[in-house]
């Protein structure tokens, strides 16, 4: 079936924070046909390589054998009825037996803000802690500070239409066009429309610099350093605006540190910051974007502060065309942020410190006890895990054996407590192979809830596939151990709206206190006005819907002004030296998300860059004697890595780069948060995810492999990176002893012990293939050298199903044309595809390819890549 | 006019005349068997039933008529006068100014007792070929001997429904051109086409009053059979040589020009040993008797031995054998094992040279191969591919599998 006839749905796409509106079509088979909904504010019909793509990650087939169907204990399948009273049980026994602290939740941004706001009324207004914390702590925690230091509230002021009226965009610490490529392709817009200028503030050079008029390569971690630098230029320049400055308290210390400070520090040359300050100051509509690379750092919420002091003394908030906008890496941080997701908030932007404010969410509860101090952020509750404080823990839809900072103690912390829950959609993760109690959660496209992406807009997200047998709404979940609990009342809900009105209503409460969230215009929707509730912005209520805040002032604190924050620079906590030289920065890949436990299950999304990496400047690759696709050992104080060394300029020397998404589950060597040290903000809690200290060395590899299989191997070498393919799986394997036997090697490997094999051996090379095959078949191949293996790789994976004969050339037949690894995500378009016909057809520039071959016509995000092509053969051409 | 003389008209004889067509020589062939020229290699064929004798004559009477060359066919040459330079045979003697002796080579005949019974034969000529095709299905047949010619003899009995079994010395078939893996997979394809094949098997006596009835061997065991065939290998005809004193080791001794110890006397062929190599395949014998034809124009050629290649003429055994294949210090092997496909093929490598290839049922790059052999040339920017072909250098891989 195509789906034709089937009614299509609007629904919300569950990646990046930019919260695009997606239309949904079961196509009768389970699976989804998944297009942009043009009629979304967020995105306005388009979607990136990931949105794309979300068709491939749904369905019976693709989820057979990894999506949960049942719950389990203790690793054996179990009722729900069995499961939930064993969860219940183990956190009444912990509260009774050692207080409800001794009880934890960590919880996610992919939770919808109905399971969030269940989630935190059970933890805080009923088990009695506020040990409940997010991984929006390692995302949006220094932002959240910095809006509730300069407004009172964690306000985003502006809107995404900011964008496309600005004549200046500043991007810090964001590679927008990986990571929030829909933003990206609206920037892009707004620089044909209108000529904005974009600049780029960023230690590497990433995709986003492609478009950039400047790039500023300040050194990790010195971005309070430019912006103080900045705010004394606009005081030099006369460029305050004293009216709006009535409305704020502080300029006058705010200007005093930043007089003191070193612009030097940067690294920047006085040319380059003069020339910054310049544009910024001479451009009134400025929006300054900021994400991981501001937040991740234990200066986060400084560096929130130094950009939005800039904003505040130039009044260039809260209208049209400018403004601070941080934008968020996942789909519901914003959700997550407005229930209170954070152990330091209550529901509706409360505080949980604030006394009144404690008292009035506890009579909307009607809730026994309530903590009085903030609960143990992320890092210090898996601390507090380790050493045993922490006797029932349930982690929802997050993967912190993997993503938290010193990832392994966190792993060997999980694995040490008394008892773990975990909700997930697979058991497949890090962190659910850690759990007592496993519980299967209904998956994206099978729930019912709402979403608040990074402008403030509230989007529903809508179930149009039943859920994958067995599983549950977490909402359901969590309200069911409630009731286990004791509370029936309070956890007695039937349907997700009801529990989006008792939101909204207490909202209404939190309005009247003087908070910016209030939802309050909602809190008598029907069921059926839920249902069909159309993307709106908040605040929703009698007066005010949507729009901007602080035009006017009209700030949270309680003198109602706004606050300087007078910020000095720091360096990140972790120094380079003689044992650990380089400065280890971490990010996201165009086509991968979090830990991919959603995005491996895409072949096109994995094909683009199959295994991890680690990009290194060419002189120090020099200086370690390293070549392209050698393999290197990175150590830090906290753990160690094997990845594939990638040569680029990109990065400066003694800086280096990895991508963080790959696990036990895909690349068990490059776990790369172990790396990172649990060095936090003191003011947000938030771990310095980019800024750790590494040491590089060769890694000694006996042999290399790479393998194409039907059925996923089961590899057990030092270095191996799992991927998906059209055909079945690639793999990328190597290690420091060869095995005596290849073939025995290779058959452990496909769980192939009887299979037909044909082999090709240059022994005295260390060279072996191998390929298994059933009636001519190809089952799986390994290629082993002692060095990189080199053969046409995107054209092997293309072999496992087909026929076997010659795939031990490792190459294609001579008529048969190598695509390369894939370029355009969207439609699937490899490097040498595209290299082939802009040489034999002249291509010119990147609109010709997407002519011809489509490539970068739909998400626009491989566009860059597809110009530096282009650059690289005209380079080529002229030098012949 | 120069009048050489030809003895033997075996196939090296045959190509010698045809370079000598137009040269200004009066020619007399001698030949003990009683017909010219024919392409001995295709006999396996004509056993096969894959062809006929008439298709195999390459030299008949017209052709010899239609050159002028005098033939005495059927008429073996009984002593040379060197003094006199005269060829004696039994109708009368003839005079040479140049003299070739290509008496070919005669079968090894293992002297064990019973060997001269009626029904023991070697497979050499026609007269042999006739009586393995005058054997009537059913019956049983014995062939000494795994080597190419044995093989072919078996396999072409075989083909007509004759039951036969291969008593081999050595520990695997044709040891001389594979190595045993290939002669396994050699050994398993003649099994399926009914032949029985024994390996270090030692005969003993043959049995049989009038007629051969049966092989004993030394483990005792007893193949009764109707026919015996002896194909353990073939040595120089050189009793005509020897006799006119002319210096014979295992072979009639010649130099680079095929000149033999006397200057008016020639040597080509089987019947020759050449720094001390000796010949059994025809490509060898073919250069010799273009060398052979140029010197006795008056030109300056030398014959240069070659690496050899054998192919097994036996349907359903795609085989091939080219250059040395011994294992050795500093030798390195390219593999490829097929076992489902029954393919097997085995390159050896010295100094990033190619020396020698054994293939198993996929044999299209052997003459590729075996050109690279002859050459010599380098072939390490082909190592990766060189075992499945040519055509494929210059291709662009990866190394990784990150996006370029």
């Amino acid at each position: 079936m195509d789906g034709s006839g089937l009614p299509t749905t609007r629904s919300t796409c569950p990646y990046c924070g930019v919260g695009c509106g997606v239309l949904l079509t079961p196509d009768g088979n389970g699976g989804l046909l998944v297009k942009g909904d043009p009629d979304h504010p967020a995105n306005y019909g388009k979607l990136c390589s990931k949105g794309s793509a979300l068709g491939e990650t749904v369905g019976e087939e693709i989820n057979r054998g990894y999506r949960l169907r049942t719950p389990l204990v203790d690793g054996k399948a179990t009722s729900w009825d069995d499961a939930l009273q064993v969860v219940a049980d183990k956190f009444r026994a912990a509260r009774e037996e050692y207080g409800p602290d001794s009880c934890a939740f960590y919880v996610s941004g992919q939770l919808l803000t109905e399971d969030y706001y269940v989630a935190n009324k059970l933890i805080k207004g009923f088990i009695g802690t506020a040990n409940i914390d997010t991984n929006s702590r390692l995302c949006m925690a220094s932002t959240v500070a910095g809006h509730k230091r300069a407004f009172g509230t964690d306000t985003v002021p502006g809107t995404y239409e900011d964008l496309d009226e600005a004549d200046l965009i500043v991007l810090v610490g964001s590679n927008l066009a990986w990571c929030h490529p829909v933003l990206f392709q609206r920037v892009l817009a707004a620089r044909e429309q209108r000529g904005t200028r974009i600049i780029v503030v960023d230690p590497r050079r990433t995709a986003s610099c492609d478009a950039a008029d400047m790039h500023l390569k300040l050194a990790p971690g010195s971005d309070v350093a430019l912006f103080n630098d900045l705010l004394a230029r606009i005081d030099a320049a006369g460029a305050v605006d004293a009216a709006y400055v009535a409305q704020t308290e502080g300029l006058a210390r705010a200007l005093a540190a930043a007089r003191e400070n070193d612009a030097a520090e940067t690294g920047l040359t006085d040319a380059e910051l003069a020339a910054f300050a310049a544009e910024w100051i001479g451009t009134e509509k400025v929006v300054t974007v900021f994400s991981q690379g501001v937040n991740q750092s234990t200066s986060g919420a400084d560096k929130v502060n130094s950009i939005i002091n800039c904003h505040l003394a130039t009044g260039r908030i809260g209208r049209p065309g400018l403004g601070p906008l941080s934008v968020t890496g996942q789909p519901n941080a914003m959700g997550g942020r407005e229930v209170g997701g954070l152990a330091n908030m209550l529901a509706c932007h409360l505080d949980l410190e604030n006394a009144a404010h404690r008292s009035a969410v506890k009579s909307f509860w009607d809730a026994p006890e309530m903590p009085e101090a903030a609960g143990l952020k992320a890092v210090d509750m898996f601390r507090a895990v380790g050493e045993g404080k922490i006797k029932a823990l349930w982690i929802i839809h997050t993967n912190p054996a993997v993503s938290m900072p010193d990832a392994d103690a966190v792993r060997d912390a999980i694995a040490g407590c008394d008892f773990v829950a975990v909700s997930d959609v697979t058991g497949r993760t890090d962190t659910a192979r850690l759990a007592d109690v496993l519980l299967p959660a209904a998956a994206w496209a099978e729930k019912d809830g709402t979403v608040t992406n990074s402008d403030r807009t509230i989007s529903r997200q809508r179930a149009v596939l039943p859920p994958f047998s067995g599983a549950r709404a977490d909402w359901d979940i969590l309200a069911e151990v409630g009731r286990r609990m004791g509370w029936e009342e309070a956890f007695n809900y039937q349907h997700p709206a009801e529990i989006f009105r008792e939101h909204a209503a207490l909202s209404g409460i939190a309005g009247k206190m003087g908070r910016d969230f209030d939802i309050s215009g909602l809190e008598e929707l029907s069921r059926d006005e839920y249902d069909a509730l159309k993307p709106l912005r908040w605040p929703v209520t009698a007066t005010k819907q949507g729009g901007r805040f602080f035009e006017k002032g009209g700030f949270f604190h309680a003198s109602s002004k706004a606050k300087f924050v007078p910020v000095r620079w720091r360096p990140p906590v972790a120094k380079t030296g003689p044992r650990y030289p380089f400065r280890f920065n971490t990010g996201r890949l165009r086509d991968q998300w979090h830990t991919m436990t959603r995005t491996a299950l895409s072949a096109r999304l994995s094909s683009h860059l199959a295994e991890p990496f680690l990009d290194i400047h060419p002189d120090d690759a020099q200086d370690l004697g390293l070549e392209a696709a050698d393999l290197v050992r990175i150590k830090s104080p906290t753990g160690e890595a094997i990845l594939r060394t990638r040569i680029t300029s990109d990065v400066s020397p003694g800086q280096v780069f990895a991508p963080m998404h790959w696990t036990g589950e895909t690349a068990p060597s490059a776990r790369i948060d172990a790396l990172v040290a649990g060095e936090v903000d003191p003011v947000s809690g938030q771990p310095e995810s980019k800024a750790a200290v590494v040491a590089v060395t060769n890694f000694d590899a006996a042999w290399y492999g790479f393998a194409v299989s039907l059925e996923a191997p089961k590899a057990k070498a030092d270095y191996w990176a799992l991927a998906k393919t059209e055909a079945g799986y690639r793999m990328e394997l190597a290690g420091a002893t060869e095995p005596a036997d290849w073939e025995a090697e290779a058959r452990r490997l496909f769980d192939l012990p009887a299979a037909e094999v044909t082999s090709f051996s240059d022994t005295s090379r260390g060279i072996a293939r191998l390929a298994f095959h059933s009636g001519g078949r190809l089952l799986a191949a390994l290629f082993v050298a002692r060095e990189p293996v080199a053969v046409m790789r995107d054209y092997l994976a293309t072999r496992p199903g087909e026929a076997a004969s010659g795939v031990l050339l490792g190459r294609t037949p001579a008529d048969v044309p190598d695509p390369g690894p894939t370029v355009c995500s969207c439609f699937n378009v490899g490097v040498k595809t595209i290299a082939t016909a802009i040489e034999e057809q002249g291509l010119a520039d990147v609109e010709s390819v997407g002519a011809a071959l489509r490539a970068g016509t739909n998400c626009g995000s491989c566009r860059p890549e597809i110009r530096a092509l282009l650059a690289s053969l005209r380079v080529g051409q002229a030098a012949q | 006019m120069e009048r050489l003389v030809v003895i033997g008209a075996g196939m090296a004889a045959g190509r010698l005349l045809e370079h000598l067509e137009g040269a200004d020589f009066d020619i007399t062939l001698f030949n003990a068997e009683p017909r010219g020229t024919y392409n001995r290699l295709m006999l396996s064929p004509v056993l096969a039933r894959e062809t006929t004798y008439d298709e195999i004559v390459t030299h008949d009477d017209d052709w010899y008529a239609a050159r002028g060359i005098t033939t005495r066919l059927g008429e073996r040459v009984e002593r040379i006068d060197r003094e006199a330079c005269v060829v004696h045979a039994a109708k009368g003697p003839v005079a040479y100014d140049k003299l070739v002796i290509a008496t070919g080579s005669e079968p090894f005949m293992i002297p064990l007792p019973g060997h001269d019974l009626p029904g023991v034969i070697a497979y050499r000529d026609l007269e042999d070929t006739e009586q393995m095709m005058d054997l009537a299905p059913g019956s049983r047949a014995v062939v000494i001997g795994g080597g190419l010619l044995g093989l072919e003899a078996a396999a072409g009995m075989a083909a007509r429904g004759v039951h036969v079994t291969v008593v081999h010395l050595m520990g695997h078939l044709m040891e001389r051109q594979l190595d045993l893996e290939a002669a396994g997979l050699l050994q398993a394809s003649l099994e399926a086409k009914g032949i029985e094949v024994l390996c270090e098997a030692h005969s003993e006596v043959i049995l049989g009053d009038s007629q051969v009835e049966a092989l004993r061997l030394k483990d005792g065991r007893e193949l009764p059979c109707d026919l015996l065939v002896m194909a353990v290998g073939i040595r120089p005809s050189v009793a005509v040589a020897q006799a006119a004193e002319l210096e014979v080791a295992r072979g009639l001794m010649v130099d680079d020009h095929m000149r033999s110890s006397d200057p008016a006397i020639f040597g080509l062929g089987e019947c020759v040993e050449h720094r001390g190599q000796l010949f059994g395949l025809v490509a060898p014998l073919y250069e010799q008797a273009a060398v052979l034809a140029d010197v006795l124009r008056g030109g300056t050629q030398t014959f240069e031995p070659k690496p050899l290649s054998t192919k097994l003429k036996v349907t359903g055994c795609d085989l091939f054998s080219a250059g040395d294949f011994a294992e050795g210090e500093g030798r390195q092997n390219l593999l490829l094992r097929d076992p489902s496909a029954q393919v097997y093929k085995r390159l050896i490598l010295e100094d990033g040279r190619l020396i020698g290839a054994v293939l198993y049922g996929e044999t299209t790059d052997g003459s590729w191969y075996f050109d690279l052999i002859e050459s010599g040339e380098d072939v390490t920017a082909l190592r990766d591919t060189l075992l499945f072909g040519p055509g494929y250098e210059g291709a662009e891989l990866s190394r990784c599998s990150l996006a370029a």
